[in-house]
Parts: structure tokens; C-alpha cells; sequence
């Protein structure tokens, strides 16, 4: 057995998404390696829901290439993706781990440890047999993450993880985010909360209408923007 | 996934065990093809339990119009007819759906209509004279229009009467196209005259203000004749086991058996299989 | 096996009795001689119901086995002429129960193509016909159960890279509760219909006859109190079976968190 060929660097190149003859992603080339994670911001409606799903496969675009790993068709076995309103499937919080472990081949054998293991990564572990639509708000996007995990991914794309969470929930969601980064998986997640970008990002690309305004150094982004919009969008100026 | 083939596995398995139960029990049995008269009037739910006592046969009877009766024994979905209309029996055997015709009783035909007699028929025994008033008097009447036997010795009725029906029907002749029973009840319902079998009648329970206008009359003779359905043209019938409720139909121990079927202390069926041409 | 006829034209005359004697105390009362057959035990009543469960049960498990997955997939594939195979099965839930049976009826005949089972006339012939009939009934109901259930899982099952196979299978696990509604809509049809049974069943006493072809015949031989009963005993059952189902919706909906 050799190892499966990784799925990263996730490059765009001149992709694009119409609706009708509205164009809703432009981007001439992007691309997101491994390292740190990577925050995509941006006003409503700037795309960045797209650029995520056609990331992570489940839309193809209208025009152009995405490319992982520099293949075009690279099986989405060790990508996950949770949504920004995930779906509990309407079973017990461990069987909804076990759901994904099953649907990414992990041998029944060692379900049972990895569910565990992955219930008390997210603080779940006592909440195993709950029915996972009892849970609260942040719970259930917490499960949903370790949902994801469960898929042993290489590379995790997230919209909006905290956007409908209180701010204890929200961090709460951030350690985990932060302890993921840690074990070397590549994050992509969506925000346009700026803190959580700043606190979690090693890199961010700011969209306005399906453009890539820029793609900077976390750092370089919050103290030396380069361009208008992100000067203004970043003082809290609405970008329309 | 997995879940759904166990789903599959474990209902497959329920159906084929729930169907393959009554596979035993189908051993010694025959399918009798007979007339909703027979079966309405009780006269199989007395039999049957005799015979399968002596035999161990099981007789399931399917009841139906006499002619439906014939066409079931025509695809060969029955092994043995029984059924009363004579000159579609001889034909039945002549074409060789069946082996040979037996005789085996007769009741009669009786008129029933409303107490208030609108067409002035109460106590006649002449039975075309009634019809003709009847259709005098315009005054409603049931008929089956089943293609039964009942039907077949309702117009053969009319005809002998010199009335041509199809002509001369209007809306006081209802042709219903279903059993004896639905024909008493649709009657029943409209105080409407009907020609029944005895023995139907006899145990129909919703009579209204139904009674028997005319009886007696020679014409109202309804015999009954039962034929194995050749196993020439189908093999699956079951020859032996068909032929022995036949033979014990026109047996001494049959027809006393017949004759011992009583509604109300009444006589419904008068055993014949030993008169020569019935 | 078979109870001698005498024992039940005896308690059938007894409960006719009965029902003549009590008759003009109210109409209310003719309930009763079925009542009456089924608190004495009556062997050919409990016979028939049996036979009327038997059948009409075993349909339903064969519709459910095609008609759960069929659902789902129409609820969950997309392929062209969906629309038209939804628009199908809808109105294959109207056919009439005589028109399936003399169809069943043509095939099973001994002139029939499946003649040489012979199994006309015979409680397998009335599961087929009555699987034939309910299975859209079930197919149409599961579909719209499981396409509300589908918009909410369509995404994650995909992010979750799971096939059509394994995703009929989730939506029928995840909506099983909900499914039970299509079940029973199923069953009760089955129980209730009458065109069917009797053609490919032949109302053969002791052997093919339900609930519903006894009405049949008990309406044919006058005796209305009696067919009104049967009607009254074959409501309650089904009335059981449909509190039961739903005690079990309820009680299996509140322990998966479905509702």
C-alpha cells in the first residue's frame, strides 16, 4: 500500500460560477496550500459559500479549473466539509460519528474507539446517546464538526462555523479549530467575523463580488491592507 | 446500508417461509366451480363436512353465475363444474372442456314479488301469463343479467311468453348484472319481481315486503348438473379426487344427503341423479 | 383444520337470532351479532380475520419491500422522465382493486402465462393482487415523506461522499417513523378492498375468505345486520392496528430525537 496522494495545494484558476447571466465567482487563480489555516471573508453575497463548495467538490464550475493536489478528479475522500446549518441525521450523537466513519470505510473494529476519541475532542463524551437533534445550537455544530473529522481529513472547508453561535459557543468551536490546525490538517474557513480570522488565520483572502480583492499573510492583512477595499471593509464600512 | 439488506434478508425470508405454509395444506383438495344457489342457500356449508368426513377431500367452492361457472372450468382453473343450466352444460361437454355430464337434482324457480302486487300475478301458476302481465302493467322488475343460470331460465321465460325483451324493455325492466342475492336486495329495495331460485330465496333474510307471487308452474323445473372438467384439456385437474365427489354426488349416501338439506323445516334440493334424462 | 359447517350455521343462525330479537330496540344494536360471534369465539370469524390479517399483512411487507425503495429513489434521484414516473405512481394509487384483480386473475389462470403455479383461488394469489395494488400507495406516500427528508440531508450525504445505494438506505433508516404513515395507508387499503380478493381468491369458505368477501357475501344472502358486523369488527382491527402503529411512532420518534 502506498500512501494516497495528497489533496492539497486546492488551486482555482480562471473558475467561474454563472447563474443565469449573473456571474457569482470570478477568480482567476487562487491557491490554498497546507500550513496555517486560511480564512475566506468577505461582505454577504460575495461568493464565499461558493468558492468553499466548489472547493470541496460538491459544485462544479460554470468555467475554468480546480485542481487538488494538481489532479483535476481527486477523489473527496480526505476533504470534509461542515456546513454552516449542518444536519443531525436523526440518530444518537455517536451514531451520527459513526454514520461518517462507516460512509469514509473506517473497518467496524475501530469505530467504536474513533468515536470516542472523537466525542472528547468536541466535549461531547457524555453526550453519546443523546439523539443529536436534542442538542443545543453550538453542541450540535461541534458533533457536526467531529462528523467531519471523522472522515480523517487532510483538508476541512467550514462555512461560517460560529456566525449563529453566542460568543461562549464560539470559542468553544475555535479551540477545536485551533487543536485541529495543530494535528496538521488544512483549514479553510469562511467568516466575516473578522476576529475569528484574525485569532485562527495564518492566511486570508478578502472576496467583494466573486473577485479575489487580495490574498495576504494574516498579518500583512490586518496592519498594511493593500487595497481600498480591504481598508474599508476592515474599518467596517459597507462594501456593496 | 447494511441495515437495509438485513431488511431485505429478513423480509424475504418471512414471505417465503409465510408462503410456502399453505403449500401442505393444499394436499387433498378440489376446486368446485358452482352457482352463488347452491352456496347462498347453504346447501355446500352441509355437504362439504359429510363428504370430507368420508373422503378426507377438502372442496373449495368457488361460487359464481353458471355461465362465469363454465368459463372457470373452460381455463381449467376449477377441476369439477356444478351448475344448473343444461343446455350450456351439453354444450360445455360436447367442445370437450368436460368428461361427461351427471344429473344430480333439481329445485325449482320461484316469482317473488311485492305483497301489493301492482301487476295482479299473486297465486297464479302460470308463469308466462305472470311475465306478460308484468310487462303489461310496466311494474318493476329484477333481472339478473348475469349470464347466469337463473338469467339463461329467466329470458328462455320470456321467450316461451312470446315477449321479446330486448325490444320491448323499458325503464320498469332493470338488468343489474350481479348475483341472487344483489337481485333480491336491489327487489327488496324497490318492491320490484324477481325470479329467484327456492332455495336462495328460502334463506335470503332482507325480504322487506318480498313474498312468492308464482310457483308451481312446470316451466319453473331448475335442474342441477355437475361435470368433471376434462383433464385432456388440462392436465393439472385432479382427475381422481374430482371424480370422487362426482361419484358420491349421485350416490345413494349423496342424494340422501341432498334431500336431508333443510331451511325453516323446508326441502331446498330434490335429489334426481337416478331419473333417466334429467 | 377445516371446523365442521354445522358449527357455524349454527352460531350463525344463533347470531341471527339474536339479531332478530334485539332489532327493533335500535339499529345500533345489529352491531352486535358480529360482536356477539366474536366474544364467543367463533371459529369461522376468527378464521376469516386471521386470514384477512394474514394476507393483507404479508401484502403490505411485500409492497413495503418495493415500494420503500422505490419511493426513495424517486424522491432522491434525478433522472430524466422523474417527473412523469412521479406523476405515474400517483395515479397508479387510484386503480381500482377489480381491475388489478382480473389482471392478477388473467396471470394466474391455468389459460394464464403463470398458470402452471396454480395458485389461483388461493390466499397467495390475494397477497399478489393485493401487493400489486398497494405498492404505488406506498411508493407515492414514501416519496413525499422522504423528499422533505432528502432537502435536508441531500448535502450532507453528499459531503459525505455516500452512493444512491447507501443514501435510499439512510433516508429509509432516518424516516422510518415517518414511513410507518405510508405503511398503514398501504394496509389499510389492502384490508379494506374487496374487487380484488374475490376475483383471484374465489370467497372459498374456510379457505379464501376475508372480512371483506364475507360482507361481500353476507349483503348477498340479505343478511345486512350481519354484513353491517363483520364491517363494524373489520374497523376495530383496523383501528387497533393503526393506534398501535402510532403509539410506536410516537415512542420511536421521541427516543431517535426524530421529532
Amino acid at each position: 500500500m502506498r500512501a494516497p496522494d495528497s489533496g492539497l495545494p486546492l488551486q482555482f484558476e480562471h473558475t467561474r460560477v454563472e447563474a443565469g447571466n449573473r456571474r457569482i465567482l470570478d477568480i482567476e487563480a487562487l491557491t490554498i496550500a497546507s500550513g496555517a489555516p486560511t480564512a475566506v471573508v468577505g461582505p454577504n453575497g460575495s461568493g464565499k459559500t461558493t468558492l468553499l463548495r466548489i472547493g470541496m467538490g460538491l459544485l462544479k464550475p460554470t468555467a475554468g479549473r480546480v485542481t487538488w493536489g494538481g489532479r483535476e478528479n481527486a477523489a473527496a475522500t480526505r476533504r470534509a466539509f461542515l456546513f454552516q446549518r449542518p444536519v443531525m441525521l436523526m440518530r444518537s450523537a455517536a451514531s451520527n460519528i459513526d454514520y461518517a466513519l462507516a460512509s469514509a470505510d473506517v473497518p467496524r473494529a475501530v469505530r467504536k474507539r474513533k468515536i470516542s476519541e472523537l466525542l472528547a475532542l468536541v466535549g461531547l463524551s457524555d453526550f453519546e446517546a443523546r439523539p443529536a437533534r436534542h442538542l443545543s445550537g453550538g453542541e450540535q455544530q461541534r458533533l457536526a464538526l467531529a462528523r467531519a473529522l471523522a472522515r480523517d481529513p487532510e483538508l476541512l472547508l467550514l462555512d461560517e462555523p460560529t456566525a449563529s453561535l453566542d460568543p461562549a459557543a464560539a470559542k468553544a468551536v475555535e479551540d477545536i479549530l485551533r487543536e485541529v490546525a495543530g494535528r496538521g490538517i488544512k483549514i479553510v474557513v469562511t467568516t466575516h467575523d473578522l476576529g475569528t480570522a484574525r485569532r485562527l488565520a495564518g492566511d486570508v483572502v478578502l472576496l467583494h463580488r466573486g473577485r479575489v480583492i487580495e490574498h495576504t499573510l494574516s498579518g500583512i492583512f490586518f496592519t498594511q491592507p493593500k487595497t481600498e477595499e480591504a481598508r474599508r471593509f476592515q474599518a467596517g464600512d459597507l462594501l456593496i | 446500508m447494511r441495515k437495509l439488506k438485513h431488511a431485505f434478508v429478513i423480509g424475504a425470508t418471512a414471505l417465503a417461509l409465510a408462503l410456502s405454509q399453505n403449500v401442505v395444506a393444499q394436499d387433498k383438495s378440489i376446486i368446485v366451480a358452482s352457482t352463488t344457489s347452491t352456496v347462498d342457500s347453504g346447501l355446500f356449508g352441509h355437504l362439504l363436512p359429510l363428504f370430507k368426513a368420508k373422503t378426507g377431500i377438502d372442496v373449495r367452492v368457488v361460487s359464481q353465475g353458471t355461465g362465469q361457472a363454465l368459463d372457470t372450468g373452460r381455463r381449467g382453473d376449477a377441476d369439477v363444474v356444478f351448475v344448473h343450466a343444461r343446455s350450456q352444460e351439453e354444450k360445455f361437454v360436447a367442445d370437450g372442456f368436460g368428461v361427461k355430464r351427471s344429473a344430480v337434482m333439481y329445485n325449482d324457480f320461484v316469482l317473488i314479488g311485492p305483497k301489493s302486487d301492482p301487476a295482479k300475478v299473486k297465486g297464479s301458476k302460470d308463469i308466462t301469463a305472470a311475465l306478460v302481465k308484468i310487462r303489461n302493467a310496466g311494474a318493476p322488475f329484477i333481472s339478473r343479467g348475469d349470464k347466469s343460470g337463473t338469467h339463461a331460465a329467466e329470458l328462455n321465460l320470456w321467450k316461451i311468453a312470446g315477449v321479446d325483451i330486448a325490444k320491448d324493455k323499458g325503464p320498469w325492466y332493470r338488468d343489474i348484472g350481479q348475483g341472487m342475492g344483489a337481485a333480491l336486495n336491489t327487489a327488496s329495495a324497490s318492491n320490484a319481481y324477481v325470479l329467484a331460485d327456492r332455495g336462495t330465496w328460502l334463506s335470503f333474510k332482507n325480504r322487506g315486503d318480498l313474498i312468492i307471487s308464482v310457483e308451481g308452474d312446470k316451466r319453473l323445473f331448475n335442474q342441477y348438473g355437475v361435470m368433471l372438467v376434462n383433464p385432456a384439456k388440462h392436465a393439472h385437474v385432479k382427475k381422481d379426487l374430482g371424480q370422487s365427489f362426482i361419484d358420491w354426488l349421485i350416490s345413494p349416501a349423496g342424494q340422501k344427503a341432498i334431500a336431508d338439506y333443510k331451511v325453516g323445516g323446508e326441502q331446498l334440493f330434490f335429489p334426481n341423479a337416478t331419473v333417466p334424462g334429467a | 383444520m377445516n371446523m365442521p359447517a354445522s358449527v357455524c350455521i349454527f352460531s350463525e343462525e344463533l347470531t341471527y337470532a339474536v339479531t332478530n330479537a334485539i332489532k327493533f330496540r335500535g339499529v345500533e344494536i345489529v352491531f352486535l351479532s358480529a360482536f356477539w360471534m366474536l366474544i364467543t369465539g367463533d371459529p369461522a370469524l376468527y378464521r376469516i380475520i386471521g386470514l384477512s390479517l394474514y394476507v393483507s399483512l404479508t401484502a403490505t411487507l411485500i409492497a413495503a419491500l418495493v415500494g420503500l425503495p422505490l419511493g426513495a429513489l424517486l424522491a432522491l434521484k434525478e433522472f430524466r422522465g422523474r417527473i412523469a414516473a412521479v406523476v405515474f405512481v400517483n395515479a397508479l394509487m387510484g386503480m381500482p382493486p377489480v381491475v388489478v384483480g382480473l389482471a392478477v386473475f388473467l396471470l394466474l389462470s391455468r389459460s394464464g402465462p403463470l398458470g402452471s403455479l396454480g395458485i389461483l383461488f388461493t390466499p397467495r394469489a390475494m397477497i399478489i393482487a393485493q401487493a400489486i395494488l398497494i405498492t404505488p400507495i406506498i411508493a407515492a406516500l414514501a416519496r413525499q415523506t422522504l423528499a422533505d427528508l432528502w432537502v435536508q440531508y441531500r448535502d450532507e450525504l453528499a459531503a459525505m461522499n455516500v452512493s444512491t445505494a447507501g443514501s435510499v438506505a439512510t433516508l429509509l433508516w432516518d424516516g422510518r417513523f415517518s414511513l410507518l404513515t405510508a405503511l398503514l395507508a398501504g394496509f389499510g387499503r389492502a384490508c379494506a378492498e374487496v374487487g380484488a380478493v374475490i376475483v383471484v381468491g374465489g370467497n372459498i369458505d374456510g379457505f379464501t375468505r376475508t372480512m371483506t368477501t364475507a360482507i361481500a357475501l353476507e349483503t348477498s344472502k340479505g343478511d345486512l345486520p350481519l354484513a353491517i358486523g363483520l364491517g363494524a369488527v373489520l374497523l376495530v382491527i383496523v383501528i387497533a392496528i393503526n393506534a398501535i402503529a402510532w403509539a410506536i411512532r410516537r415512542t420511536g420518534e421521541r427516543l431517535a430525537g426524530a421529532a
